[in-house]
């Protein structure tokens, strides 16, 4: 029983992983806490739904118009919480985006519905990897998850604007001495990382085979409490998290009760931030 | 800005008196029930508000778990009224114990950090407390709620309808209200005040910051504590869905609209967001939607709120308060 769990919470975890580095995006560039980056995975879900049931398309079409959704959405939010507060301190865009994060949820209600919505299963079957039984979504869904790591390693370290997002991180004032469209480079951090969101959320819909409304909370808490775990600045920290998180909500599912599973994010959260808040991976922090 | 404009000082609680009557005759005048309902739930947010308001406002730390107090107040109040049959006026001040020991314990561990660490470390404690309410079912009936708290008993009355329970609540948001503004008019709350404009100036102007930081979470849990007990006597019965995230957010926007940092502040928010969905239908439906627009707008253009003191989120809006110019600034280098 317990390599199918460490499957599940593998494949849970890099979802996690998605959402944690969308986080790390955010922070590492601009320094800043979103909150409403939860919804933002929520509307991808819906969209990914949404065109999976109504047009039926297939998942990677909905996959795309989930990650292109929240792309705009993101771009947005940049646009109304970060962009009029760029020198406020930390506490102003956390506030807005606590208020921008009410508004989807409440939006997608009354577009949607509170209850929950199917999304139609693929790839149910399940094949044998050296003895161990694993589904093919799974596989799917591990593999669209490190693909996009991946794309997202070469964007940064590959193209211009990766440089600039680079440069951006390690200090906003020398990169804008030096030529570097900060705004630009921060707008573009916000939509990617909001784009992998949404990613996670269309997964997630199909891997559940259902999206609602609140789902979001959960996922971006969790999110953060992944990107925590590996400082908040630190990719490979995120992955790392978001994948630990995964497997040990897992394992207390099997060991403990299930009720408790949402507990353990939040509790290694806690005790991350109380005991090494730079997380394990991360760089030192600057003064928040 | 100089020092003292940030500093509350004693206001003249005469010109309170008149607010307090039309307060008192409130009820007299009117009868409906659904009214006196949402008087009464008012009134359980201004405590909640104003308690927030010394934490986020006064001392400058931002706690996002405020519901999570308000939950264990009210959990505490009515499994001792329920089990061990604890009269109201004990159940009451035992819920602001427990819930302000949890307060404390919380503050301990997380105040070494400094600014949006304590928001999440609070936001993460928020859900834990929430999720174990939901599942430790033999302390707290898990999902089902806990039914059949007795109602709150004065000289051993039971309360039966609104107008008791709105002049209950009455008499405890004065009470209370009166002990915050004796708190933070005193040594302590300059204390407060001073940590959050500057934490080492106030450090090294002698002030034990950090327990004077702890006493600060202590004082507004016992405060929200003592709002979910009132709540569980009112409403009777209590489940876990009462005290999640949204809930601190609509407390948080509430303290935010009405203003950090001063005394009637949180009491307009808390009064303002509680009518406004009543106001109609429409509001009612859409409340988040409502609730959310406030609070952005609130941010983007006057972070002060209605009637808080400006600066403690460092921004400022296109309707923020005309700044006084001030002494330093009108003279020669």
């Amino acid at each position: 029983m317990l390599v199918p769990q460490l499957i599940n919470g593998l494949t849970q975890g890099s979802l996690y992983a998605l959402v944690a580095i969308g986080f790390v995006l955010i922070f590492g560039t601009m320094n800043l806490v979103t909150f409403a980056h939860g919804e933002v995975y929520m509307m991808g879900a819906f969209a990914g739904a949404l065109a999976m049931t109504v047009w039926h398309l297939p998942w990677f079409v909905a996959l795309a118009m989930g990650m292109a959704a929240a792309w705009v959405l993101g771009f947005l939010i940049e646009k109304i919480a970060f962009r009029p507060l760029r020198t406020a301190g930390h506490m102003p865009p956390l506030l807005i985006t606590i208020g921008l994060s009410i508004i989807l949820k409440d939006l997608a209600v009354i577009l949607f519905g509170a209850e929950n919505r199917p999304v139609p299963s693929i790839y149910e079957q399940t094949i044998r990897v050296a003895g161990i039984q694993i589904s093919v979504l799974q596989i799917v869904i591990l593999g669209v998850a490190a693909g996009l790591v991946v794309l997202l390693r070469l964007l940064i370290q590959g193209t211009k604007i990766g440089r600039a997002m680079r440069a951006t991180a390690q200090d906003h004032e020398a990169a804008y001495a030096m030529g570097v469209n900060v705004h630009r480079v921060f707008s573009i951090a916000f939509a990617l990382a909001s784009c992998l969101g949404g990613a996670a959320g269309v997964m997630i819909g199909i891997y559940y085979n259902a999206v609602y409304p609140v789902m979001g909370a959960a996922a971006g808490l969790k999110g953060f409490a992944a990107c925590i775990f590996g400082g908040l600045t630190s990719i490979p920290g995120a992955i790392l998290g978001g994948i630990i998180i995964g497997v040990v909500e897992n394992l207390t599912v099997q060991f403990l009760a299930s009720g408790y599973r949402d507990v353990v994010a939040f509790l290694v959260m806690v005790i991350v931030l109380v005991l090494r808040p730079q997380g394990l991976l991360g760089r030192k922090l600057r003064t928040v | 800005m100089p020092l003292y404009e940030f500093v509350p000082r004693r206001s003249n609680w005469h010109a309170w008196l008149p607010v307090l009557l039309g307060l008192l005759l409130f009820p007299l005048l009117v009868q409906s029930e659904y009214l006196l309902n949402i008087a009464v739930y008012a009134g359980i947010y201004v405590i909640l508000t104003s308690s927030l308001n010394i934490t986020n406002g006064y001392t400058g730390l931002f706690s996002f778990g405020h519901a999570a107090f308000y939950g264990i107040g009210a959990y505490t109040a009515a499994i001792l009224a329920t089990r061990s049959g604890i009269p109201f006026w004990l159940t009451l001040p035992l819920a602001g114990i427990v819930a302000s020991a949890f307060g404390a314990a919380i503050a301990l561990l997380t105040l070494r950090l400094g600014g949006i660490f304590l928001a999440l470390v609070t936001i993460g404690f928020q859900e834990i407390a929430y999720l174990v309410i939901l599942n430790w079912v033999s302390l707290t009936r898990g999902p089902m709620g806990i039914p059949g708290i007795p109602p709150a008993t004065i000289w051993g009355v039971a309360l039966s309808g609104n107008r008791g329970y709105y002049f209950l609540i009455l008499a405890l948001d004065t009470l209370v209200l009166f002990l915050i503004s004796r708190i933070v008019t005193s040594r302590v709350g300059r204390a407060f005040v001073a940590i959050r404009e500057d934490e080492l100036a106030a450090q090294s102007a002698g002030i034990a910051t950090f327990p004077t930081k702890v006493l600060s979470f202590v004082v507004a849990t016992f405060f929200a504590g003592i709002a979910g007990g009132f709540f569980a006597h009112h409403a009777r019965f209590v489940s876990a869905d009462s005290f999640r995230l949204d809930e601190t957010f609509a407390i948080l926007t509430m303290l935010i609209v009405g203003g950090m940092g001063s005394l009637p502040g949180p009491v307009i928010g808390a009064v303002f967001l509680v009518v406004l969905p009543e106001a109609s239908r429409f509001l009612a439906e859409y409340r988040g939607v409502v609730y959310g627009l406030i609070l952005i707008g609130v941010i983007l253009f006057r972070p002060e709120g209605i009637a808080g003191v400006p600066g403690i989120i460092r921004t400022r809006g296109a309707l923020s308060r005309a700044e006084k110019p001030s002494a330093e600034e009108g003279q020669p280098a």
